[in-house]
């Protein structure tokens, strides 16, 4: 949820009981706005919260103009010091693929996975059990970006393409009617698009190309239980 | 100058074209005078021959404008006409000549005033411009003010359209009643152009064939690009955006949008609207305040006590936590628990929670009925129950009859279905509160059945979502044993059982207790308030999970929290299964579950993947001194509890779900069986094949017709030996 909008943002998500505590809100309305002043964001989004055994981790994004850029991601544990987090890569997620478990809210803390590897010692090949040390930090990376390529969505028409291919904020974008708010097919992952390119001629001939550039969310495994649009305050 | 217009003339009455050449020799005539009759406020400028002609022009292209937007369709010549005006324009004119073309054309019809630049004249062809609009002088005006600051000529020239469009009323949003696009040309910048001569023919005609072009109207619908690029920048110069430039496509988008969805007029209802509409008028019933009595007394009698407890103030603290639903649904919630008071028999109610589905969600309330009030309809269900047992047994003994007459018997199965666990009694166990389910404040809560020991066992069985609709059916391997409501009350069983708890010592266990040897192994299962508790320090509840303890029994792995042997039969059933109860080989000494008892501390908590299964907060470190101790399950995720001095609460908001670090795998269905043994009483063998059939139906073909060949053979040689 942007900074700006974050109050609201945050009554509008509070069906599902997750929500923020005073303090923190207050906090976070200030720190952010220092976020975005220092690191000369665009835009600075409360990207939420992941919940540890000891301490949670508040997590924020910032924006560059190019919407779809990649974005930094940010972290902090009181709300109020955010330390910015390396990018992801596809070796951290296969590396962290492996720890289970709840995030214990130390990001020093190792977790430590014993591996059989084989090693080669001139001509013996002998397996070797390798105790793997994988931080925290990087766990809590890969999952951000897993998540975010997963269930990030955003509404058509909320971002458009340029024709010198940057994507910027739609500001004359007013929300979607009721109508349109039902339906899959008005929300787009908020990602590279990955379909994109398997549609058929037909299909794409109706698409506008200022507007429909992401994948949108009709089309996602499993059918029937990945996406549901529910309306008012029935979530 | 006083050229006669310079294209052919096709069509007969060319009204517009007697008109400019009135108006040119006239013009030729009041050369360096604007007509004294134009009122005040308008710049006299010095004509020209260009502005003659252009004027004319424009006369014509204003009458035509005029004409079109009553509908008549353009001539080739007045299309031309038009065009050769713009195109003048945009060759270049003058600022001031411009304007002195503009009022000139309002030249009144000559048939009506004899000629003249006047201003009633001027007056009457505004007003036929207008259908009758009543500012003429403010349309005069502006069409002086309009033209001059420009900053492109087309700009210009569609502004003048827009003007005529406005006032052709043929636009509803575009109506030129907005003062700002009249008088405030000043913030348009300033044109200035250079004159030219604008050639006939060639240039004439590649306008009239630009302007045709324009003009077409789209395939989809009526709408021409002419007409269209018009309504966008008059829209665009209504609203003013900062840097129109970079949202052009946007607006392009929104002005096509909104030619086709025209706002419905307000005597008509929006149908989008009506979903909204209903749910604020069924949440609306819960704000009224029930009853008729008079109001002091009515107040007095609800201040006193009553079972719905605050909830704004539980609400309060778990938002110190984090944990919650926004104030006003939090209200919402305990308008209609009110509700829900009024309407059942309740003598003490909580809120326990909200369960989130994939199409709605369930609040629940957790409530205990009144003395005697509830059994009634327990025992309805169980009679019922009962009835039917009777029966079936009773068509099972006419089967067994039946079945002996007849000879070939099928052979019995030795299999029986394992004992039903009954279930346990109101009020106590699993089923010591009744719950209540709404899926949003306001609408009627339904009452989940009691549940029972093969539900609990199932639902650990299975992961599903809860949809959100009571009556609809769980699929699953293991098949769960009824719909939504069973499954759901299984799982706020096994969610209270677990993840109720609250601070050691405000429960206590009740003084009377009888032969500790036979409590001791079921359990106690009473507790009551401590009055004298006082309240654990903040701090201390968060350091230790000694200090809070469960106060909701255990469930067995049998499904119900007190112990049951499956195997002792009930009086009932023992008449009915004398026969097959010889035939059972033995009874199976079944072992007593026990769990851990009541009022045990979280520290004694099983561990999962070496973690803590709970995990403890203070609300807020800034403040320590006001903080609430906060609990959050590991376990389940979304079950807080919270505790401050005197007071605690528990909550749930969450899926309904166990915590597991495995990705959920439902059980594989059940091992094959095995196939019946073949011994020396039966053997089981293949059947013989069409090819192998059919060979001994040959074979024996064969036999019989050498058979019947020896028998000929025979009575041949009987016959021959008869005859010799």
């Amino acid at each position: 949820m942007d900074a700006e909008s974050l109050l609201l943002s945050l009554e509008l998500a509070s069906g599902s009981g997750q929500g923020l505590s005073p303090d923190r809100r207050a906090s976070l309305l200030t720190s952010l706005m220092l976020v975005k002043r220092d690191y000369r964001y665009d835009r600075v989004l409360f990207w939420g919260r992941i919940l540890g055994l000891v301490a949670d981790y508040y997590i924020a994004q910032g924006l560059s103009e190019d919407q779809l850029a990649p974005r930094k991601t940010l972290y902090s544990l009181n709300c109020m010091e955010w330390s910015l987090l390396p990018p992801a890569t596809d070796e951290m997620m296969v590396q962290t693929s492996v720890v289970k478990g709840r995030f214990t809210g130390d990001p020093s803390h190792e977790y430590e996975h014993t591996e059989l590897q084989k090693v080669n010692d001139g001509e013996k090949v002998f397996e070797e059990e390798v105790v793997v040390q994988i931080k925290e930090e990087t766990r809590l990376v890969s999952i951000i970006d897993q998540i975010d390529k997963a269930v990030s969505v955003i509404p058509r028409g909320a971002l458009f393409k340029t024709p010198f291919g940057p994507v910027h904020v739609n500001r004359t974008f007013e929300g979607l009617s009721l109508s349109q708010a039902k339906k899959l097919s008005s929300y787009f992952h908020f990602r590279e698009p990955v379909e994109l390119k398997n549609k058929t001629l037909l299909e794409k001939a109706d698409l506008d190309p200022s507007l429909d550039f992401l994948d949108s969310l009709e089309h996602d495994i499993p059918k029937g239980c990945g996406w549901t649009a529910l309306l008012g305050a029935d979530f | 100058m006083g050229d006669p217009p310079p294209a052919p003339d096709p069509s007969a009455p060319q009204p517009s074209s007697r008109r400019s050449s009135q108006v040119s020799e006239q013009r030729s005539q009041e050369r360096a005078q604007l007509p004294p009759a134009v009122p005040d406020g308008v710049q006299q400028m010095p004509l020209d021959a260009q502005v003659l002609r252009s004027s004319q022009e424009i006369l014509e292209s204003q009458a035509n404008l005029q004409s079109w937007s009553q509908g008549a369709s353009l001539s080739p010549y007045e299309q031309l006409a038009m065009f050769q005006a713009e195109e003048a324009q945009l060759g270049g004119m003058e600022y001031p000549s411009l304007n002195t073309g503009f009022p000139s054309e309002f030249l009144p019809q000559p048939y009506l005033d004899g000629g003249g630049i006047q201003v009633p004249g001027n007056a009457s062809l505004m007003q036929q411009l207008q259908h009758g609009r009543g500012n003429v002088f403010q349309e005069l005006e502006s069409a002086y003010q309009e033209p001059r600051p420009d900053l492109l000529g087309q700009f210009s020239m569609y502004q003048r359209e827009d003007l005529q469009f406005s006032a052709s009323a043929q636009h509803g949003p575009y109506m030129s009643d907005d003062p700002a696009l009249q008088f405030s040309p000043s913030e348009l910048g300033f044109m200035s152009f250079s004159m030219q001569v604008p050639e006939p023919e060639p240039r004439e005609l590649a306008v009239q064939n630009a302007k045709a072009y324009l003009l077409q109207t789209s395939v989809n619908c009526n709408l021409s690009l002419y007409e269209h690029l018009v309504n966008l920048l008059t829209k665009i110069l209504n609203q003013r955006p900062e840097d129109p430039l970079s949202i052009l496509e946007s607006l392009n988008r929104t002005a096509q949008w909104e030619w086709f969805h025209p706002k419905l007029d307000t005597l008509r209802d929006d149908p989008e609207m009506q979903l909204t509409y209903e749910m604020a008028e069924r949440q609306k019933a819960l704000f009224v305040r029930g009853g008729s009595g008079e109001g002091e007394q009515d107040m007095e009698e609800e201040v006193t006590e009553t079972a719905v407890p605050n909830i704004m103030e539980t609400a309060f603290y778990f938002e110190q936590a984090g944990v919650g639903l926004s104030s006003d649904e939090s209200f919402r919630i305990f308008v209609a628990l009110k509700q829900l008071v009024e309407q059942q028999p309740i003598r003490t109610c909580r809120f326990w929670g909200k369960i989130l589905g994939l199409s709605g969600s369930y609040l629940v309330a957790e409530v205990e009925f009144r003395e005697g009030e509830e059994e009634v309809e327990e025992e309805e269900v169980e009679e019922l129950t009962e009835g039917g047992e009777a029966t079936e047994a009773h068509g099972e003994e006419e089967g067994e009859e039946d079945e002996e007459k007849v000879t070939d018997v099928i052979p019995k199965p030795t299999w029986k279905p394992p004992p039903v666990i009954p279930k346990e009694e109101s009020r106590s166990g699993t089923n010591k509160f009744l719950y209540f389910v709404c899926n949003e404040p306001g609408r009627p809560w339904t009452r989940l059945p009691h549940v029972t020991p093969a539900q609990i066992v199932h639902a650990r069985k299975i992961k599903k979502f809860f949809t959100g609709r009571l009556d609809a059916p769980v699929i699953s391997y293991p098949p769960f044993p009824g719909n939504e409501a069973n499954y759901l009350r299984a799982q706020i069983a096994r969610i209270s059982a677990a993840t109720h708890i609250s601070p050691l010592g405000f429960y206590q266990f009740g003084e009377e207790e009888g032969d500790e040897e036979e409590e001791g192994r079921a359990g106690r299962d009473t507790y009551e308030e401590n009055a004298d508790f006082e309240g654990i320090p903040v701090l201390e509840l968060v350091d230790s999970l000694a200090n809070w303890v469960h106060h909701r029994q255990h469930i067995l792995p049998q499904g119900r929290c007190t112990w049951v042997n499956p195997l002792q039969k009930t009086e009932e059933e023992e008449e009915l299964g004398e026969e097959e109860e010889k035939a059972d080989e033995g009874v199976e000494e079944v072992e007593q579950e026990i769990g851990p008892p009541l009022l045990t501390p979280l520290s004694e908590d099983a561990e999962i993947l070496h973690t803590s299964p709970w995990t403890t907060r203070l609300s807020c470190s800034l403040c320590p001194q006001y903080s609430v101790a906060v609990v959050r399950s590991n376990l389940w995720p979304g079950a807080y509890a919270y505790a401050i001095g005197k007071k605690f609460e528990n909550i749930y908001i969450g899926w309904g779900h166990k915590y597991s670090p495995e990705n959920f795998n439902p059980s594989l269905p059940g091992p094959i069986q095995h196939e019946y043994p073949s011994g020396p009483e039966i053997m089981e063998m293949s059947d013989p094949t069409v090819e192998e059939e059919q060979a001994l139906k040959a074979a024996q073909e064969h036999a019989l017709a050498t058979a019947e060949e020896e028998e000929e053979e025979e009575d041949e040689d009987e016959d021959e030996d008869a005859d010799d």
